[in-house]
């Protein structure tokens, strides 16, 4: 594997949600070696913001040579991103970090998103041959990507708002609904308190857990050391109780990590 | 033909271009993009005598035309990085610069004495990084201090030093001039600008650290100001750096009195840039004739 900078073309772009947005881009040499879970960094055309922005990639279209990047407006940079029109060029680097691990077939995976971290789940629906259950929490009934988890996997909603669902976040749904056993694995993305909720149920329940993390990047390639995140044993290539989030993780199996 | 070389205290630079510490971490992560014998020098990331777990998180924060950093000087100690990264960057072409951190100038002599033996061209000697409490800046901004550290450090380094200056000072002269009267080898400024950045929202400070280094191009017109301050007030090769980002910042630095450059945060938008600006430098050579870059360093008086 390695990893390309390229010019892409933006295939198409759509808003899904307040301030959500699906972008498809054409990047074959990219698309072509990338896995579920893992991400690009995308560049400013404002020559002001000179950092990329770490976008987790929501699917992978091989053959077609694309990706789809469904990202929130959360400043300048990803605003600028959702101006873009078909024919427009995006700069792209990928594929960055590690994807989630495999998953045996005669598990029960349990994908759990929230909120912007419930892209990066949908192609690792697609991608797992076992038992899946998606447990996706939003803020509100703007329920973007649900129908189409629906084609891939049993769909468990929360909303913060109880508009639909389970009012409340993921960790109610699962309470709610009895949802895991010990053939159960979890792939979580979402915010830290969410996967630090997960991390604890995951540990009292015994259950395989593994969470896609954030934080704040500059290279995304693993020299800078700005996305460290705290490890419970000294990580062997820091030599400290840190590991990269972008070059070791973004996925790490929940009892690696301090949250 | 063209000659790019230069030479700085006695060590010959395949070409002025060299990465900036704490940027390209030990060469390997740009290894995939940069063949790495292309550069005229590698500086590592800054190493000290034990392992640092360096500042909590968030660590950087983009600025207009810029970024701040305050990663507080993560690394895994000299023994882990004399043993990994030091035969990782002897497979290449290029020499090794390894910078050097502490607390204390027991701590850098230390680091120092441990590199005696090792096969590094030149140290670097951080005395100017601004995101730690102990060490770092606390020696960059005092004459005196600074004279004192490098006269220590030089004492017991086996290879030739570069004192790394702060540019969070009222006169770089006076700094460099007292790295040269500490017997420096070399100086290299400038390291980041102390900078804040406030989120309004969350009505808090964006870094953990509350103040960060600043870098990238808003700072080049500072750097390019003290380099040539500096290069008019001492005898010493000064590497020049900050906010380099394409072979004319580079060559900016040449024509006000650096002898090299480095390369730091333009690596995080570019990873190719250290051998773009290369390139840049002998496309700008051909074009006006100029046969040797060393008619280039100063030339602007």
């Amino acid at each position: 594997m390695s990893k390309i900078k390229m010019t892409a073309k933006v295939v198409s772009q759509e808003m899904i949600g307040t301030d959500i947005y699906s972008m498809w881009i054409q990047a074959e040499g990219i698309a072509a070696q990338t896995r579920a879970g893992q991400f690009v960094s995308v560049y400013t055309k404002d020559a002001s913001k000179l950092l990329p922005r770490p976008i987790s990639i929501c699917e992978i279209d091989r053959e077609a040579g694309t990706l789809r990047l469904v990202y929130r407006i959360a400043g300048g940079g990803t605003k600028e991103f959702s101006g873009y029109r078909a024919g427009d060029t995006v700069t792209v680097l990928g594929p960055l970090g590690n994807g989630f691990p495999e998953i045996a077939a005669d598990r029960h995976a349990f994908l759990i998103g929230g909120g912007i971290g419930i892209p990066p789940m949908l192609e690792l629906a697609k991608e797992l041959h076992c038992e899946k259950t998606a447990v996706l929490g939003y803020r509100d009934a703007q329920l973007f990507l649900k129908e189409e988890f629906e084609s891939y996997a049993k769909v468990v909603v929360a909303t913060e708002d109880g508009s639909v669902g389970t009012k409340g976040n993921v960790l109610d749904a699962i309470r709610e609904q009895g949802l895991t056993d010990s053939d159960s694995v979890i792939l979580a993305c979402g915010p830290t308190p969410m996967l630090r909720a997960l991390k604890a149920f995951a540990a009292e329940h015994r259950i395989e857990c593994w969470l896609s993390l954030e934080e704040r990047m500059a290279c995304g390639v693993g020299a800078c050391l700005a996305c460290v995140c705290q490890t419970g044993e000294v990580d062997a290539h820091s030599n400290v109780h840190n590991k990269r989030i972008c070059k070791d993780g973004p996925v790490f199996e929940a009892g690696e990590v301090e949250l | 033909m063209i000659d790019t070389r230069v030479t700085i205290a006695g060590v010959e630079l395949k070409n002025p271009v060299m990465t900036a510490s704490g940027t390209f971490g030990s060469g390997e992560e740009y290894s995939e993009f940069v063949d790495l014998s292309r550069l005229g020098a590698v500086v590592t990331k800054g190493v000290a005598n034990v392992p640092w777990p360096g500042n909590p998180t968030p660590r950087v924060a983009e600025v207009y035309g810029g970024m701040l950093n305050a990663i507080g000087l993560q690394n895994p100690g000299v023994d882990v990085f004399a043993r990994r990264d030091i035969p990782f960057l002897k497979r290449y072409d290029t020499k090794i610069v390894v910078n050097v951190c502490g607390r204390t100038a027991e701590d850098y002599i230390d680091v120092v004495e441990r590199l005696g033996d090792e096969p590094v061209d030149l140290l670097e000697i951080n005395i100017s990084c601004p995101n730690v409490k102990e060490g770092g800046i606390a020696f960059g901004q005092d004459p005196k201090a600074v004279e004192d550290i490098t006269r220590q450090v030089k004492s017991h380094a086996r290879q030739p030093i570069i004192m790394k200056l702060s540019p969070n000072v009222t006169d770089i002269t006076v700094m460099a001039k007292a790295a040269e009267a500490g017997g420096a080898d070399a100086v290299s400024l400038i390291n980041t600008l102390t900078g804040m950045k406030i989120d309004i929202h969350k009505r808090t400070f964006t870094l953990a650290n509350k103040t960060g280094g600043m870098s990238g191009p808003a700072i080049k017109p500072i750097a390019v100001r003290m380099v040539y301050q500096a290069a008019n007030a001492v005898k010493l090769p000064i590497i020049g750096m900050g906010g380099i980002a394409t072979a004319e910042d580079a060559i900016e630095f040449l024509l006000a009195g650096a002898t090299a450059v480095s390369v730091g945060t333009a690596n995080f938008f570019n990873p190719c840039a250290t051998v773009e600006i290369v390139e840049g430098i002998e496309n700008y050579m051909k074009k006006y004739g100029i046969a040797d870059v060393k008619e280039l360093i100063g030339a602007v008086r």
